[in-house]
């Protein structure tokens, strides 16, 4: 039970970062048909510069609390990531948005490789400990440990999700938004800005990015300038679990991969008797990924679309 | 060989809340043109796509010759004898018109992977006598100069030809054509006319949605009217012109 | 007049025989000449070059004949790799011929492909490269954790001391001794490598001109168009897939032989996507362009490694910068810039080119 309840947890709190990984995949994707490939590293960018300001903060002594210090230094990083994914759109994608399918995916590909050798030019090669300022003194419920930090992850995420829904459901902006994932020209035609539509949506994804790229590496305690690709890789799959261009499908999806690899992680063991450990806990991801597509071809959440003639 | 070619038995389709067709029957005779006509949003393309598979009827029955097609996939029905044109053409554009018709060929041949590779007299036979028959089938509908053409750089009219080439291609029992004479010019409709009617005298009947009255009185020998997903009359031109569902259905209920 | 046209009209093969008859003499000298100037790692960069032309040959059935979005193809050639591994090295003590291992290995990639394939292909594009991934990342799991309980893969640690291929009993690894002179191993493999790579590309161009070949094309342009035409677009589809696969799974079993060593980081999913760049910058569906896309991404890399670091010490007199680190950045911009410049790819389709120019 105590395991049970644990795994629960570790799920859910994995889980919820994932979502807002894969919220910001599942937009990109609702809009332009494209996969961010380099989506990940701005996560692992995010990361990384909140780490680094972190530091410089910490060594000023400043006297702050620990939580201002930390949204101080998100708050500085959270514009350097949008600005990323802005440019990202900018240069790699709009010049390709008529060009076969699968070229985006190659400059996004050659986005990721070079994002994450700056990254390591930058930082190093070692893991970027994550400043130790933060309460880590776990509370126990239900005989299961969390700490405050992962209950304000938790919180965060879901705050930030409910933002993201208002604000596309209810808004202008948003709805904007929804007419260009629908038809791009048909928008245009009634005066919506579609590129600049476009480029709100991988600023808003960047964003949602960053903030989970900081929840990891608090999370962890750590950060690497390779940790954006399986995050990314992770995240991804959750939003085509949940039906990729579905953001609620995005947020599902995130929260049941981190579900399925915890509890798989928790109890692969005990579920083949021994023959499997917990390093198997990504096949079991994986595993769980296929079957859900293959009996449900559109995702959880995604349109079943009827082929039309 | 009975005398029907295809018998459709109240066939039922619903999408959603809607009912795109509501129990309709229809019985099409070999060796014939028979239209299928109604106003937009009637159903007829959604038949269409019943009987070649593309959609499940939720309900009826199906016949090709007294063999039952629900439930058979596309590719299936193709093979018991059954072609179509798509409304909004579907070419492989980026090839050229023979490949085009040679494509459809496919369930003629039988050269597998060794076959492909290894290229034994047998298949370069077949590859030959299939190049060759795809130029025949483009002659035969009048585009046989555009044979080495990219299709979709081919003239709206002769894509339109060159879809019934491709049907053609498979050896139809019957031929569906989802309006093959939209978009084109009076010049173009009068060929196609002849075309059709050769189709039609060269043994293929056929099967043909079309919203131009002129084109479809002259030459079917059979109607069915849809409104509204339901079979509102049937007969030859001149009984279906005449009735007086189909006159409200075309001109509103008070003309009736 | 007509003597000056028939005797143009028998120039031209002959101007198409030299110029094969050329292009097979730089095949055959090829080694020797990049050995001299470069030395025995060029030679083998060259064999890899080899290798990776037979993978992306095979991918490009699948992705750029059938249009189906493949991201975890490297596991085909993880499977064919391991295979070659488990039945010819002291790990199990096996030490069965390579020419029984490689058509078992194709048949085994093959099986594998269409066990992936069957219940996946009627997926839509990116479901599948999803699945596909997943698929490559489990088998590169499985390859990384199966030493317990029972001892098959050898772990992270790979297997090594795989047998060399043999030529009529011949081992390649003992080079070739030609004029008195000895050449190492990569020599000898480089024929071995040259002759199964023509074979493939000769089996990819028989395939693309035939019933198979337009079927792929005909599902790629409209799925729903070539059901129409009567053809089983899932039959057809699994079919590039496990031929696609049963690729992988020959290259796979080269590679083992070739390396003497196997280890799950040589089929990770950067391997998958390296070979999807092959295919998609050297031109999609183009066997031509495939193969120069293939060559330019083996190179590339390693001109890079070696041209580096010479330059950063000329420039600042020192290493500033990891030239690993480095040497990555200028190769993904490169596959940026290639694709911005070329969004066909280097080298496409005549009728790609087209296809693009309308479109722009």
């Amino acid at each position: 039970m105590d395991i049970f309840v644990q795994q629960l947890f570790n799920g859910i709190i994995l889980g919820s970062i994932y979502a807002l990984i894969a919220l910001g995949y599942t937009m990109v994707y609702g809009i332009l048909g494209l996969i961010n490939f380099a989506h990940g590293e701005v996560v692992m960018i995010g990361a990384m510069v909140t780490i680094t300001l972190l530091r410089i903060l910490v060594e000023m002594n400043t006297g702050l609390p620990a939580a201002a210090l930390v949204a101080l230094a998100i708050t500085t990083a959270l514009p350097l990531c949008a600005l990323l994914g802005f440019t990202l759109e900018r240069v790699a994608y709009r010049p390709l948005r008529n060009a076969p399918r699968l070229s985006p995916l190659i400059t996004a590909i050659g986005l990721s490789i070079i994002l994450q050798n700056l990254a390591m030019i930058i930082w190093g090669r070692n893991y970027a400990p994550f400043p130790p300022i933060l309460d880590t003194t776990p509370w126990k419920i239900l005989g299961a440990a969390i700490t405050p930090l992962q209950v304000v992850i938790v919180i965060l995420a879901v705050a930030i999700m409910a933002g993201l829904w208002l604000l596309i459901g209810r808004t202008r902006k948003g709805r904007a938004m929804r007419a260009v994932a629908q038809n791009p020209n048909a928008a245009r035609l009634m005066g919506v800005n579609v590129d600049g539509i476009i480029s709100l949506t991988f600023v808003l994804g960047s964003s949602l990015g960053c903030i989970a790229g900081v929840m990891v590496a608090a999370n962890y305690g750590q950060a690497h300038a390779t940790m954006g690709f399986m995050l990314g890789l992770k995240a991804f799959a959750a939003a085509v679990l949940g039906g990729i261009g579905n953001l609620a499908g995005a947020m599902i999806g995130g929260l049941l991969l981190g579900l399925i690899e915890s509890f798989g992680a928790g109890y692969i063991g005990d579920l083949t008797g021994g023959f499997l450990g917990s390093q198997y806990q990504d096949v079991f991801a994986f595993l769980v990924l296929i079957l859900v597509l293959v009996f449900r071809p559109s995702g959880l959440m995604g349109e079943r679309v009827a082929e039309r003639a | 060989m009975s005398d029907v070619l295809l018998r459709a038995e109240k066939i039922g389709k619903v999408f959603g809340g809607l009912k795109a067709l509501h129990d309709v029957s229809l019985t099409i005779p070999r060796n014939c043109i028979y239209g299928l006509i109604g106003p937009n949003g009637a159903g007829k393309t959604t038949l269409f796509n019943v009987i070649t598979g593309l959609y499940k009827a939720d309900g009826g029955t199906l016949e090709l010759n007294g063999k039952s097609l629900i439930g058979c996939k596309p590719h299936t029905i193709v093979r018991c004898g059954v072609a179509r044109t798509f409304q909004n053409i579907r070419l492989f554009g980026h090839m050229t018109a023979q490949e085009n018709v040679m494509v459809a060929r496919h369930t003629h041949l039988k050269a597998g992977v060794f076959g492909a590779i290894f290229r034994p007299p047998a298949v370069r036979r077949e590859e030959a006598a299939c190049r060759a028959e795809a130029l025949r089938l483009l002659q035969y509908v009048g585009i046989g100069s555009q044979a080495n053409r990219v299709a979709r750089e081919l003239s709206y009219g002769d894509q339109r030809r060159l879809e019934i080439a491709r049907a053609l291609a498979t050896e139809p029992q019957l031929l569906a054509l989802d309006e093959p004479a939209a978009g084109m010019n009076p010049t173009e409709r009068e060929t196609l006319k002849n075309l059709l009617l050769q189709i039609r005298n060269d043994g293929t009947t056929l099967l043909l949605i079309e919203h131009d009255v002129k084109l479809v009185l002259g030459i079917c020998d059979q109607l069915s009217v849809l409104n509204f997903g339901q079979c509102i009359a049937q007969g030859t031109p001149e009984q279906v012109r005449r009735d007086p569902a189909v006159i409200s259905a075309y001109l509103g209920s008070s003309a009736a | 007049m007509s003597k000056t046209l028939s005797a143009k009209s028998h120039s031209l093969p002959a101007k198409v025989w030299a110029g094969y008859a050329l292009l097979a003499l730089a095949l055959l000298v090829a080694p020797f000449i990049v050995g001299q100037v470069g030395g025995n790692a060029w030679v083998r960069i060259l064999d890899f070059a080899l290798l990776y032309i037979m993978l992306a040959l095979g991918l490009n059935i699948v992705v750029g004949f059938a249009g189906l979005l493949d991201l975890g193809y490297i596991a085909f050639y993880a499977v064919g790799a391991y295979l070659y591994a488990l039945l010819a090295s002291a790990h199990f003590d096996y030490h069965v011929s390579a020419w029984i291992i490689l058509p078992i290995g194709a048949l085994l990639a093959c099986f594998f492909g269409a066990m992936l394939g069957a219940p996946t292909l009627k997926l839509r594009g990116d479901y599948l490269a999803v699945v596909t991934l997943g698929f490559g990342e489990i088998v590169r799991l499985f390859m990384n954790n199966l030493d317990r309980p029972f001892n098959l893969t050898n772990g992270p640690q790979g297997i090594s001391g795989i047998d060399p291929v043999s030529v009529a009993g011949y081992g390649l690894n003992k080079g070739i001794t030609l004029f008195g002179q000895h050449f190492p191993s990569s020599y000898a493999y480089y024929y071995l490598f040259l002759v199964c790579m023509l074979l493939v590309v000769f089996v990819c161009i028989r395939l693309e001109n035939s019933r198979l070949g337009r079927a792929w094309v005909a599902i790629r342009e409209d799925e729903i168009a070539a059901q129409a035409m009567g053809i089983n677009t899932r039959n057809v589809k699994l079919l590039a897939f496990a031929l696609g696969a049963s690729f992988g799974g020959v290259a796979g079993g080269l590679f083992s032989g070739f390396q003497g060593f196997v280890s799950p980081e040589s089929f990770t999913l950067m391997e998958s996507v390296m070979v999807l760049c092959m295919v998609v910058l050297g031109g999609m569906g183009h066997i031509p362009g495939v193969i120069l896309g293939a060559i330019l991404l083996t190179i590339t890399p390693e001109v890079l490694r070696e041209v580096i670091n010479p330059l950063q010490r000329s420039l600042f007199g020192r290493s500033v910068v990891d030239p690993e680190n480095l040497r990555m950045v200028l190769f993904g911009l490169a596959l940026v810039l290639v694709m911005l410049f070329r969004p066909a790819g280097l080298w496409p389709s005549q009728r790609r080119r087209e296809e693009l120019e309308d479109d722009a």
